[in-house]
């Protein structure tokens, strides 16, 4: 039975895993077109460095994702800490709504934000994408930091107040302190959402401002290449490292 | 006092004020946009009109409507069958990796489903891996048509979401009181009684959580039928995506997004009451 199940985790951990690490060894093969093995090459990874437009939407991406994840971290982290420390109006309503954000098919946002924007003569680029960038990610970050809240011993906010502390003193000096981890982790999640999400950006980045995701969007519809292999691969360790550190973070117990 | 005060009135005022002028807003714009007319210089325009929910009714959209939901219901079943033992596995694990394994599982539900879809093009097309691979043992003598086709898409499918599967239930599952199981084993119940009646309905839950959260995006993800699919692969998500970037008919693809919500949140209803009925109080 043991060996059973074993075995049965390690055929679903291969179908997760092979794609990736089979497209990452090709970024590396000295070959245009060929699966067959011809040596090992940075050449894919050299064209990259010089396609200009790249560098251009990578640092469109890593500006949008740095402010997006910004936004959504100070937003998030006090929609989180409302929920749990205020009984107040809509409340139950408020919860709901991060659940439903979750659970909500990403085109609809898009198409609604795209709807606004033109409705309030937003143009679409950096703005409209910064603004979309930070409503999703604004439910993750309230998830993230609320797992995070509800561990405390509501005890220090008790005695906090008993000694005269204020609620502006208990978030400065208690909340912060002990819930970086939380945001931090929500920080670095909304910052991998960002750099990847595809869906709503497709709808509100405009044809003027080129972001990653939808770069490697145009390119990998044009099919395999070895430098598409190349920048997937990048892209992907990155954002790997990304989640790698933010899971480790959540993990240290307050 | 009232200085008190102004740190909880901040807090919810920033909230509020930025869910609602891009959540509620919005939302709210694509109802009133789906009951709108048409125009190509307008993109929409009064006035009001049941129209677009009419059109929807024809047998094209309706043929996109059911494959979608097709589409979705095969991958979500598959999710369901491959996902429930791995996660049953992963949760009841007494290893000291079992960290680094959850952690396996969380990596590909928080990378890039574009890029994993990319790669499963390579594996897949007719001079991929999988094929090379049969050809060269001589299973086969001519390639598989594997790509480009709703299998393909469903194979996709599967790839991107079995983590939103099996986190979901992997959580419930932990949560599961192992003396319900010692009980019923000790009242004589076999594996399988013990398996049909006692976790099945306690991880219910999370297999309504996980087939929520892996049916949804499997309608909607345009980008899958794009790469992976033919032609003829159109789902919902491909379906708004053209009437609102290609087409510019904006009432018709707010009102098949309308429906899509609709559908939405009679599945979340059911989710909500079958969390109630069994007192769980956590998000997700």
């Amino acid at each position: 039975m043991k060996k059973l199940s074993r075995s049965y985790l390690t055929l679903i951990y291969l179908f997760f895993y092979i794609p990736i690490i089979v497209l990452m060894i090709y970024s590396f093969n000295n070959a245009q077109y060929s699966l067959v093995w011809h040596g090992f090459s940075l050449r894919w990874y050299q064209t990259l460095l010089q396609d200009n437009d790249l560098w251009i939407s990578v640092w469109h991406s890593l500006l949008l994702g740095i402010t997006a994840a910004t936004l959504a971290m100070g937003i998030g982290g006090l929609a989180a800490i409302s929920l749990y420390r205020y009984r107040f109006f809509g409340r139950n309503l408020l919860y709901g709504l991060v659940f439903i954000l979750i659970l909500s098919p990403e085109i609809v946002m898009g198409i609604s934000l795209l709807i606004l924007f033109s409705l309030l003569n937003v143009p679409l680029g950096f703005w409209a994408l910064l603004f979309a960038h930070t409503t999703f990610c604004v439910p993750f970050v309230v998830v993230t930091v609320y797992s995070r809240i509800v561990s405390f011993d509501e005890y220090i906010f008790e005695a906090a107040r008993d000694l005269g502390a204020k609620d502006s003193v208990i978030f400065a000096r208690i909340i912060l302190p002990l819930l970086w981890p939380g945001l931090l982790a929500g920080w670095l999640l909304s910052f991998t959402l960002s750099l990847d999400d595809v869906i709503t950006s497709y709808f509100v980045a405009g044809p003027d401002y080129e972001i990653l995701p939808l770069k490697i969007y145009s390119m990998v519809r044009l099919g395999v290449k070895p430098e598409i292999n190349a920048l997937c691969s990048i892209t992907f360790g990155f954002t790997l490292l990304l989640v790698v550190i933010s899971q480790l973070v959540l993990r240290k117990k307050p | 006092m009232k200085n008190d005060n102004a740190f909880k009135y901040f807090s919810l005022a920033t909230t509020w004020i930025w869910l609602i002028i891009f959540s509620f807003v919005p939302y709210g714009l694509v109802i009133f946009a789906s009951l709108m007319s048409h125009d190509t210089n307008h993109l929409i325009r009064l006035p009001f009109t049941l129209q677009n929910y009419v059109e929807l009714s024809e047998p094209i959209y309706i043929k996109i409507f059911i494959k979608s939901f097709y589409i979705a219901g095969i991958s979500t079943l598959i999710c369901l069958i491959l996902g429930y033992p791995f996660a049953y596995t992963l949760a009841r694990m007494k290893s000291r990796l079992k960290g680094l394994f959850i952690l396996l599982v969380i990596i590909p539900f928080w990378t890039s489903s574009l890029i994993r879809s990319y790669s499963m093009i390579a594996i897949l097309k007719a001079k991929g891996i999988i094929n090379s691979l049969l050809l060269s043992l001589g299973i086969i003598h001519e390639p598989i048509p594997m790509i480009f086709n709703n299998t393909s898409v469903i194979i996709g499918l599967v790839y991107n979401l079995l983590p939103f599967m099996i986190l979901p239930l992997m959580t419930n599952i932990e949560r599961l009181d192992n003396r319900l199981i010692d009980a019923a084993r000790d009242l004589g119940a076999n594996r399988i009684t013990t398996f049909r009646k006692i976790i099945l309905p306690l991880t219910m839950p999370g297999m309504i959580a996980g087939c929520i959260l892996v049916f949804l995006p499997a309608m909607t993800l345009f980008y899958i039928p794009d790469l992976l699919g033919g032609a003829k692969s159109i789902l919902l998500g491909n379906l708004i995506q053209n009437q609102f970037l290609i087409t510019q008919h904006w009432p018709l693809g707010s009102a098949t997004s309308i429906v899509l919500a609709i559908l939405l949140a009679v599945m979340i209803l059911i989710y909500l009451q079958s969390k109630r009925n069994k007192k769980e109080q956590d998000l997700l």
